[in-house]
């Protein structure tokens, strides 16, 4: 059985996971290992007046005094208007954000190096915190950097000519819309051991990464060592999100205390600390005006997004990684002729952004994808019909977007069918037509009576079309989209038996993945991803050995990349052993980020697996005394034309053991080779998908129960269509966390609120629905075997999906949410304001 | 999220664990499950110089069903209880809302009588225990006492215990045959703490009713009017008098809040009614089958 491209081979590294083998860098340990615990700022922003160490813990703690050399974390880009920000690994002068390191204790076990660190004086004087984004834009504002004169890390502009689109479109919808503060909580937090290794003379890090080789260029920068003096080994990582491809402070100082005290020291992140200072990522504010036609043909979007990218700018993807996809994914799939777009990053005194499964597109997806349905009801049509006649065309592909997006391939209508065949969107709707009010509407709490209170008939849907062709003779200002709220409201019924509204909801994406040197370029970052290497060799067993920089992290990197090696020699998975993560082995990798490493490590692999490839069926035709060309690779043997065979063992003893047997002419290259990957086209190929949601809204409690949840997917050749699945549906739960559950909540202050996991709400087997997916196949033109990435991809979409299906639930109650998690005390808040405020004159919908 | 340092005492019976408790005086701590005190360990909100750990002390895992009452143990678990179908009180009710605890790992740890002992405002052992009519039994130094649960929970997380104290047991009136329990709890999660809950005990044949509201404000109170309403005419109270009467009872103010207590104590209501609805045609309202289930003068 192939053990290739497309086959469900189960992943390699369960072996070792399920049998509790894995090997994490908690799991380490080396004579006089000490543990690490962090003194960090109780105050979201202070000055630093002192910091007093008891004289019996002298040589325990370390506070940035100590660290002298030791530069801070400053991430460049190139970008107008961006300003850098100094991040001392241990706080120098200012605590920004509370959780902020501000002195390291060491001690034999954590517990001891607590005890130390609660023993450490800090002096702070506490300054006005910047907590609320867009409170911090306005002109006199309390500045987190004292050095800069506002707190926006950046601004950028795409002007489009939205103002004349407006006057003549039939519709316009404008709406805000907020996304939570999140967490990206992987099952593993971060986690760092560094040692001296006397014997090269090295630094040795042992961290939690998804980028070790990055980590090595970063840790050598900001230490001042040459990066021959530092080795990164990035054992079993458990779960990356975006938040282990950063340079963390804790990294630098730990590795400085290590080299300073020349005892290995190691830092095991607490769900506390993650919670309260690492990883924050998500929050975006949006205004979005959509202008469409009368059938909701989009014809102009106007933007303005705030990100909230917290105190410091994150090396190497800064602080503006976010902001900058915002604006150029905001128009995503649709076909889309004039765009506006500004955006702020804005400094907050909150921890700093890092980039989470899906960058920026969650919040944009959200944004879009709700506007989509917003416009659907304002011209009073199916949502799905009218997103699936926005998107770019089959036959328009290649596209170039109005962002300067090039969409490589694929059908995104064909995603909307398929998602609306597999969800039965006719059936849904026929619920919905079905559905009867509770018997005499006595017995339930709220719902009946936010029924009852609407007391107006209900309008004709036809005459509401009529309504909406005819403003443009009246023309005084743009209809309002809630005007056709209750021409939906017709059709969508009232509450089931149960009392609780039924509701279908569509998200659409496409995803730029394995981005390249150009768009990296374009983003101004310190570091460009080009072209990335691996190795192959026949080693003398007969066994084939992979190595790649890039990382394998739960995303199955370990199989897939040796399921490319076994497409191309012919030989078992089980033959084939993969190594990764080791700077001290494997070729240089920017590493596992932006769905890049299917796209890129499998395209390296591919590459040099067919040179390998080639040179086996050399050295082999010496054996079989054929010609080179009349080889071919199959079940682990180069098989000759006639049928003659030798296996690779054969190959390999010839090679290394037995040269006797090979000619003296013999290609001295040998059967090892490393060879770089970059496709033809480098700005990106797109992965793309429908999500459709069916939910129940219980109106009385604002509790939302996923019925059916389904995803339509393309990102060309699937290599494992199991670990594909497995992606889809950890990204999908984790993107219906963002959507209903997930809030990293901080005080006026900058307190953090939810600081364990009873606070911060993520969502378990019970919360999930079964989901179900399907795929087509659009090859990418431009890369290795047409792969595109899809790591990231079902994070994206599950936020729009799953609130659109709660704004049709809810729209016989005049309800909107535009803000997520769609929490029950948001969906109830909303409900609530809606019933006291009664029937609405302006037909305008609420939010909360 | 490590400790601070303390001695670990395994408690091998009543005498030893009072004994332990009283010798190290306010720096003490019993164990029991560990299910909240250890979290509240590893935060360091919780700093006791010993640890008495009482989760094995036999006297303490004892169910004693009598007629009358049962009496359950304050080590016995969640799960136990879950588990044993016998000797409920009050039909199902107990393996109902232990099965409704968290998740079934805690449930193998966590015990009854640590959680009346934690008193945290959203537990569900204090509010079903206000609600079932139950009394805490306690043992120190000076000998034992029983206190009514309503009392025995003064605040959040703050009861009638007295240092050197130990919560032995708690003692259940058994309802009579007729009798119906009604529960709600609202929770954005499986497993977690309640945002509200609503719990009802209907007791024709000993004349006992009580509506009770939890997790809002700081303890589990009995809603007197609308237990008395409930009472007197076999009908839930108006919405709004259900939560004006919360409003006042808890002294809470958040409408958000308040009204989903309402509906926590009104479903919670429905459902102990429920049981009485005879069928599904003609007579929705149940009143029928509800005839003889009023009674004036109840005892709440």
């Amino acid at each position: 059985m192939s053990t290739g491209i497309g086959a469900r081979v189960p992943r390699k590294e369960d072996a070792r996971h399920l049998a509790g083998k894995a090997r994490f860098v908690g799991d380490l340990s080396f004579p006089r290992l000490w543990e690490v615990a962090f003194v960090r700022s109780p105050l979201a922003h202070a000055r630093i007046r002192s910091i007093t160490v008891p004289e019996r813990h002298a040589g325990r703690v370390f506070t940035a005094r100590d660290m002298e050399g030791v530069r801070p974390i400053r991430a460049e880009s190139s970008l107008p208007t961006y300003k850098p920000s100094d991040y001392p690994p241990l706080a120098r002068g200012k605590v920004r954000f509370a959780g902020e390191c501000v002195a390291l204790c060491i001690a034999p076990t954590r517990a001891e190096a607590e005890d130390i660190a609660e023993e450490v004086i800090l002096d702070l004087e506490a300054l006005p915190a910047v907590i609320d984004s867009l409170a911090a834009r306005r002109p006199g504002a309390p500045r987190v950097h004292d050095e800069w004169d506002d707190n926006l890390f950046l601004t950028t502009f795409v002007d489009g000519d939205v103002e004349s689109v407006k006057e003549r479109a039939a519709v316009v919808v404008e709406r805000e819309y907020r996304t939570a503060r999140q967490c990206m909580a992987p099952m593993e937090g971060k986690a760092v051991l560094a040692r001296h290794d006397e014997r090269k003379g090295q630094l040795v890090v042992y961290t939690s990464t998804q980028v070790p080789h990055l980590i090595r260029t970063g840790l050598s920068q900001f230490l001042g060592l040459d990066q021959a003096d530092v080795r990164v080994i990035a054992p079993d990582v458990g779960g990356g999100f975006g938040y282990k491809c950063v340079l963390q402070p804790e990294e630098i100082s730990v590795s400085w205390a290590a080299m300073r005290t020349g005892r290995p020291l190691r830092w095991v992140e607490d769900r506390r600390e993650h919670l309260t200072a690492g990883a924050n990522t998500r929050q975006h504010h949006y205004r979005l005006t959509a202008c469409a036609d009368g059938r909701g043909r989009l014809l102009a979007v106007d933007a303005e997004i705030t990100v909230d990218v917290g105190a410091y700018s994150v090396w190497p993807f800064t602080a503006c990684l976010e902001a900058a996809q915002a604006g150029g994914n905001l128009p995503g799939p649709y076909a889309l002729d004039v765009y506006r777009c500004k955006t702020f990053s804005v400094a907050t005194n909150k921890p700093g952004f890092t980039p989470y499964r899906g960058v920026a597109r969650p919040g944009v997806c959200f944004a879009m994808e709700l506007t989509i349905d917003a416009v659907a009801r304002a011209v009073g049509r199916e949502p799905a019909d009218v997103r699936a006649e926005n998107l770019v065309p089959a036959g328009a592909m290649p596209y170039t977007n109005v962002t300067g997006k090039h969409y490589d391939s694929g059908d995104y209508p064909a995603s909307v069918a398929g998602a609306r065949r597999m969800i039965d969107l006719d059936a849904v709707r026929a619920r919905q037509g079905r559905s009867l009010p509770p018997p005499g509407g006595a017995d339930r709490l709220d719902a009946a009576p936010a029924c009852r209170s609407r007391s107006r008939p209900l309008p004709d849907p036809a005459a509401r079309l009529d309504t909406a062709h005819a403003r443009q003779d009246h023309a005084e200002r743009p209809a309002r989209d809630s005007r056709r709220v209750d021409a939906m409201s017709a059709r969508q019924g009232s509450p089931g038996p149960d009392g609780r509204l039924i509701g279908v909801g569509f998200s659409t994406f496409t995803e730029q993945t394995a981005h390249g040197t150009r768009v990296f370029g374009a983003w101004g970052l310190p570091l460009v991803p080009g072209y990335e290497q691996a190795t192959v060799k026949l080693a003398p067993s007969g066994m084939v050995e992979v190595r790649s920089g890039n990382h394998s992290f739960g995303q199955g990197l370990e199989t897939t990349l040796a399921q490319i090696a076994s497409e191309q020699l012919g030989i078992g998975v089980d033959r084939i052993r993969v190594t990764m993560g080791d700077t001290g082995e494997t070729p240089y990798s920017t590493g596992a980020y932006a769905s890049r490493g299917m796209v890129m490590a499998g395209g390296a692999v591919s590459k040099a697996a067919e040179s390998l490839a080639g040179r086996i069926r050399k050295h082999a035709a010496h054996l079989l005394q054929t010609g080179a060309d009349r080889v071919s690779l199959a079940g682990g043997q180069a098989n000759a034309a006639g049928g003659a065979s030798v296996s690779f063992e054969d190959v390999a003893r010839a090679w290394y053991l037995r040269p006797d047997q090979l000619p003296d002419d013999v290609d001295t290259q040998g059967l090892e080779v490393t060879e770089g990957y970059k496709p033809e086209v480098d700005t990106g190929v797109f992965t793309y998908a429908t999500h459709a949601a069916v939910v129940a809204v219980d109106p009385a409690i604002g509790s939302v129960e996923i019925l059916d949840y389904v995803l339509f997917e393309d990102c060309g050749r699937r290599v494992n269509p199991m670990i594909l699945e497995g992606q889809s549906y950890g990204g999908a739960a984790q993107g219906i966390g963002t959507a209903l559950f997930e809030e990293s909540l901080y005080d006026e202050n900058g307190q953090p609120l939810t600081s364990t996991f009873a606070d911060y709400v993520v969502p378990g087997p019970a919360e999930l629905p079964a989901m179900r997916i399907e795929h087509t196949e659009s090859l990418s033109p431009y890369t290795r075997h047409g792969i595109k990435g899809i790591g990231e991809g079902a994070a994206i979409a599950p936020a729009g999906a799953v609130v659109n299906a709660i704004n049709d639930a809810l729209s016989p109650l005049n309800v909107e949410i535009n803000e997520i998690p769609a929490t029950p005390r948001r969906i109830l808040a909303a409900i609530l304001a809606a019933k006291a405020s009664g029937p609405n004159e302006d037909g305008r919908r609420r939010s909360p | 999220m490590k400790p601070v340092d303390f001695t670990y005492h395994r408690a091998t019976g009543l005498d030893d664990a009072l004994e332990h408790l009283n010798a190290a005086g306010e720096g003490a701590k019993l164990l029991g499950g560990g299910q909240s005190l250890g979290p509240m360990l590893n935060l360091r909100l919780a700093r006791p110089r010993v640890l008495v750990d009482v989760s094995s002390v036999a006297a303490l895992r004892t169910v004693e069903p009598a007629r009358e009452r049962v009496t359950v143990g304050a080590a016995v678990t969640h799960a136990e209880i879950e588990d044993r179908p016998v000797s409920d009180v009050i039909e199902r009710a107990m393996r109902e809302v232990a099965a409704g605890i968290a998740c079934r790992a805690v449930r193998n740890r966590g015990t009854i009588g640590g959680s009346v002992a934690h008193a945290d405002p959203s537990a569900d052992w204090p509010i079903f225990l206000v609600c079932a009519g139950a009394r805490a039994h306690v043992r120190g130094a000076a000998g034992a006492r029983d206190v009514p649960m309503p009392g025995f929970i003064r605040a959040a997380y703050t009861t009638d215990l007295a240092p050197g104290e130990i919560v032995t047991h708690v003692e259940i009136p058994r309802a009579g045959g007729r009798a119906r329990f009604g529960f709600c709890k609202l929770c954005r999660k499986a497993g977690e703490f309640a945002e509200a809950v609503g719990a009802v005990l209907i007791d024709p044949e000993r004349r006992c009713c009580r509506v009770v509201t939890g997790a809002v404000g700081p303890k589990p109170v009995v809603l007197a009017d609308t237990t008395r309403t409930l009472a007197a005419t076999a009908m839930p109270p108006e919405p709004d008098a259900i939560r004006a009467e919360i409003a006042a009872v808890a002294n809470e103010h958040d409408p958000v809040k308040l009204h989903m207590a309402a509906v926590a104590v009104r479903r919670a209501i429905d459902r102990a009614l429920a049981a009485y609805a005879p069928s599904h045609d003609g007579d929705r309202s149940g009143s029928g089958a509800r005839t003889g289930l009023t009674f004036q003068s109840a005892d709440i």
